[in-house]
């Protein structure tokens, strides 16, 4: 195949959905052997466009053209799609828990002999699957027990075990740690040597600056350009101007730290894997908070870092085994999370599809639904004062909806995110647990979310924000703990922290914590 | 976008406005479609009984003899909102049934006292399979088949097989009526009065709703609209009125039609606006992020089974007391009743979607059919080979909507509306620098 004739064509794409148009004659195109970034804000339609690509809205929901290796194609539904070599891996992970690797791979497409399964086939391919993807797992283990970052290059596999021509990434990184996302980079860097041509959306645009070869921009449901990386010169201020319609001065909002007293302190914290009982998942940590703080913390994924806030969050995760929290120097007892919230504490979970939200629920009603005291008279709900405040957080949030009786699951991904932390700002917390908070969150929300956090801090409130991104953590941060196998291996001051020093705690067990 | 044309565009817009009569919820566009369908069954039974379906002493018939299978509906729609089934709940019927009788025929309680012995059982028996299933986390489909078989026996057990009499004041709650008091009209004054005072209320709650509506800048129905429903209700209100208090000398509205009239009311307000209703949807939506949200979810689920099974013992007590006796064979089959007109009101056997008013019109819709089959002398093996039909292509044909994604036919018509709307304009972004996001953050000096 010559390099550069066009693998797919979408032409004067239209969708709408009650209420919303989620895209109005767009319009792109896909050079084969490329690897085609979409970007722009959150709601712009990305998402939609590439369901309506691979035939999760089949022909006959939208209007316009789809030229895919020079023929006109329409796709019923997704298996359509796949049976033409286009395949889409979902910004939500769409593996069963509970299977293992290999039958997640050929779910669906299971190698057959004489009508029953072919285990010993499909083990077979797996394997060579696997060892294609860069994974050296056993393909027996269950997807539960592989981290994300596996779990996404098995999702890879998957699309690779059906002769895919086109892969469509949907925030592929967006769950990953770096050095997992550098290898899912490189394995598509790598297919693209090998014919296999892809679409990938991301709010991270670094990676994207780093292997696309060309880039759409949407806006609002409209094309509003296409980039050649290399002739255009594209950087990641040049990718903003064009998903925002400006420039952004810088990526973290001025602030000046006003920190007072510590106000919250879990210690000597140590917490047992619900099943494994002889698995410490959190060892010994003590961790402070002052009021007006930012408090960092930073681990690989699997570090414990999850846990050891779920655990101190009204032991909603493992086994409590022995430690104390004080706040304002008394000590408290968070023995569920009702509790937990009553004392002030809010825990915006990383996982908003299985713990942040209600997907069934309309957003008014996920708003208030971790503080219904607020607007309730005793037991009885205010329909008036919940339509009211839902629609405050709404607007400072910007959740960009048609009205807030819409259900969260219409939501694009990055304004469900919007309002799991509305929901958490709705409680008034004193104590903000933030996990992984701007996951899938484009440039333009990230500042005003950062901005979001610094106001809660300068009004007293304490913060702590576990990120896997780093630059986030040393650009809003005041103080960082690192944490590595459940344990506390190191505190920084941000302004002392540089990212190598803050890798090598992530990674190694190191000096005793002196606690500041 | 221009705004939907003109009266054709105003008119689906008054559709879509008509739909909030009907309950709140998610699926409240069902229970649009499903009123519908309750309309046009009673048409067809009245057209082809030569208008006995809607005679004063079929009326009067049909709430006394479907009253307690849409008490047990209420609860019913709670517990398939959580994510449960009840099977047990005919079984518990009877059980309570037999011990009352026998508390007053044996132990000679007073009847109001029996009745609240029957509560009581209830709530005991309650508590045990709440218990199960929340607690010790059996699922309720095993716990209640094992309370189906438990508390049958249990019935057979405690009346050796027998049918139990109960006394006359008892069997009020059943087979009583409204009294005659006042002057003599030709009519029911107590009924009449009833009738009246819903009317008003009808009128007064849509005047408040438009109030609150307007307080809260909500886009609200152009006026017509309103006052075409309230015309509408209060008609059916009133017609219904004058044919229950029309009935035979010494009939009336049911006494049992009443309390499930309350029923209806205090827990439409309970799902819908208390925070316990709340945690019931949160529960069954999802689990998981409810009790992140600080819900207590075994105490949801034990409160919700609790609950199901005092309404079954409400049930098998107004039931004895209609039939005068209690008796081996009660509430056989009362629990797939019970479901079916939960499923037909819109709820989903995956949790978190149903409402009670819902419930009630599919559990209306099943007696309807029941009464109006039997009038023209069905025989009871065909109206079950009906009833299963309607169950499967009413939640077939909602089934196949929403995958189709559209809600139903009044959805349909409503789309093009919804389309035109336009959605609130999102400011485009300005330089979030000058615009800080919270409106109540306090601006943050630069250094
Ligand atoms: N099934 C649906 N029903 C109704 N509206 C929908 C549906 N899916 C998406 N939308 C709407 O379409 C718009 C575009 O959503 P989409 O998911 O494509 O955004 P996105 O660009 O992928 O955003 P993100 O970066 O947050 O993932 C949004 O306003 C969203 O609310
Ligand atoms: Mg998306």
């Amino acid at each position: 195949m010559p390099a550069n004739h066009t693998i797919l064509e979408m032409r004067s794409i239209t969708k709408e959905f009650p209420g919303v148009k989620a895209l109005s004659d767009v319009s792109m195109a896909v050079q084969a052997g490329h690897i085609h970034a979409i970007c722009g804000e959150n709601g712009a339609g990305k998402s939609t466009l590439m369901n309506v690509l691979s035939g999760v809205h089949p022909a006959g929901s939208y209007t316009g053209d789809i030229i895919f290796q020079g023929e006109h194609v329409q796709f019923k539904d997704i298996g359509s799609s796949e049976a033409a070599g286009i395949v889409i891996i979902h910004q939500e992970l769409a593996l069963i828990p509970e299977l293992s690797i290999t039958e997640n791979i050929f779910l669906g497409n299971e190698p057959t002999k004489h009508g029953a399964i072919d285990w010993v086939t499909a083990k077979r391919r797996a394997l060579e699957l696997l060892a294609r993807v860069g994974l050296e797992d056993n393909p027996d283990t269950q997807i539960k027990h592989i981290g994300v970052g596996k779990q996404q290059l098995v999702e890879i596999a998957k699309a690779l075990s059906k002769s895919v021509k086109l892969l469509i990434l949907d925030e592929p990184t967006a769950a990953l740690n770096e050095a997992d996302s550098q290898h899912l980079l490189d394995l598509i860097r790598g297919l693209k040597g090998k014919g296999i041509s892809s679409i990938m959306i991301s709010h991270k645009l670094n990676e994207i600056e780093q292997v696309a070869d060309s880039i759409t921009i949407l806006r609002d449901g409209r094309t509003i350009e296409t980039l050649n990386v290399k002739a255009d010169g594209v950087n990641e201020d040049r990718i903003i101007r064009g998903m925002v319609g400006r420039s952004l001065e810088s990526r973290f909002p001025d602030r000046t730290p006003h920190i007072g007293e510590v106000f919250f302190e879990v210690r000597n914290w140590n917490v047992q894997h619900p099943q494994a009982a002889e698995r410490m998942v959190v060892k010994n940590s003590t961790i402070t908070v002052r009021r007006g703080e930012i408090v960092g913390l930073a681990g690989l994924m699997g570090a414990g870092r999850t846990e050891l806030a779920m655990s101190v969050f009204g032991r909603s995760y493992g086994n409590f085994i022995s430690g104390q929290i004080f706040k304002d120097g008394e000590e408290i007892h968070l023995r569920n999370v009702s509790e937990a919230i009553e004392h002030g504490l809010a825990y915006v979970s990383e996982d908003r599809k299985a713990l942040g939200l209600n997907l069934i629920d309309d957003i008014k009603r996920s708003i208030v639904s971790a503080k219904l005291s607020k607007i309730s008279n005793g037991q009885v709900v205010s329909a008036p004062m919940e339509y009211e405040l839902s629609e405050a957080y709404r607007k400072s949030l910007r959740i960009k909806t048609p009205s807030v009786d819409y259900g969260v699951r219409k939501l694009s991904g990055g304004n469900q995110q919007k309002v799991v932390l509305a929901k958490w700002m709705f409680s008034d917390p004193d104590l903000l647990i933030l996990d992984e908070p701007t996951r899938g969150i484009d440039v333009g929300a990230k500042y005003e979310i950062y901005g979001i956090i610094q106001a809660l801090a300068a009004q007293g409130k304490g913060v702590v924000m576990i990120s896997s991104e780093l630059p986030e953590l040393l650009g809003l941060t005041d103080r960082i703990y690192t944490i590595f196998e459940g344990a506390i291996t190191d505190c920084i001051p941000t302004d002392q922290a540089d990212p190598e020093a803050l890798m090598k705690s992530m990674t190694s067990a190191k000096k005793k914590v002196q606690s500041t | 976008m221009s705004e939907s044309t003109g009266r054709a565009g105003r008119v689906r817009a008054g559709f879509t406005d008509l739909k909030h009569i009907f309950g709140g919820g998610q699926s409240d566009v069902r229970q649009f479609g499903i009123l519908f369908s309750l309309i046009a069954i009673i048409a067809l039974f009245q057209w082809s009984t030569n208008g006995l379906t809607l005679s004063s002493g079929n009326l009067i018939n049909l709430v006394s003899q479907y009253s307690y299978i849409l008490i047990l509906a209420i609860g019913m729609v709670m517990v398939i909102i959580c994510g449960h089934i009840d099977l047990s709940v005919g079984s518990i019927a009877a059980f309570v049934g037999i011990v009352v009788a026998i508390s007053m025929n044996s132990w000679h309680f007073p009847w109001p006292l029996a009745i609240l012995f029957g509560v009581f059982v209830g709530v005991v028996i309650g508590a045990w399979q709440g218990f199960w299933v929340a607690y010790i986390g059996v699922p309720a489909f095993i716990v209640t088949l094992a309370g189906m078989l438990i508390f049958r026996g249990g019935n057979q057990v405690i009346g050796n097989a027998n049918t139990v009499p109960v006394p006359p004041g008892f069997t009020t709650i059943g087979a009583g009526y409204l009294p005659e008091i006042g002057p003599n009209t030709g009519y029911n004054n107590l009924t009449l009065l009833l009738g009246l005072a819903i009317a008003v209320t009808v009128v007064l709650k849509e005047w408040r709703a438009i109030r609150v509506q307007v307080s809260m800048g909500s886009a609200h129905a152009p006026l017509w609209v309103s006052i075409v429903k309230v015309v509408l209700l209060d008609t059916v209100v009133l017609f219904a009125t004058m044919l229950f208090a029309g009935g035979r000398e010494g009939t009336s509205f049911p006494i049992s039609g009443i309390i499930l009239g309350v029923l209806v009311l205090a827990y439409s307000f309970i799902t819908r606006n208390t925070i316990f209703g709340r945690h019931v949807y949160a529960v069954g939506g999802n689990r998981l992020a409810a009790e992140l949200s600080g819900v207590k979810s075994r105490r949801v689920n034990f409160m919700v089974m609790l609950n199901m099974s005092v309404l079954s013992a409400l049930a098998g007590m107004i039931f004895v007391a209609r039939s005068v006796a209690s008796g081996p064979q009660d509430g056989i089959g009362w629990e797939l009743d019970a479901i079916a007109a939960v499923f037909i009101g819109g709820a989903a056997v995956s949790g978190g979607i149903g409402t009670v008013t819902g419930s009630i019109i599919g559990g209306l819709v099943m007696a309807v059919l029941n009464n109006g089959l039997q009038l023209e002398g069905v025989g009871a093996d065909k109206v079950q080979i009906i009833k299963g039909m309607v169950l499967l292509i009413a939640v077939g044909v909602d089934v196949w909507n929403k995958s189709q994604g559209r809600p139903s036919i009044i959805g349909f018509l409503t789309r093009n509306r919804n389309a035109a709307a336009p959605a609130p304009a999102e400011p485009t972004r300005k330089v979030p620098r000058n615009d800080p996001p919270h409106p109540s953050r306090p601006l943050v000096p630069a250094p």
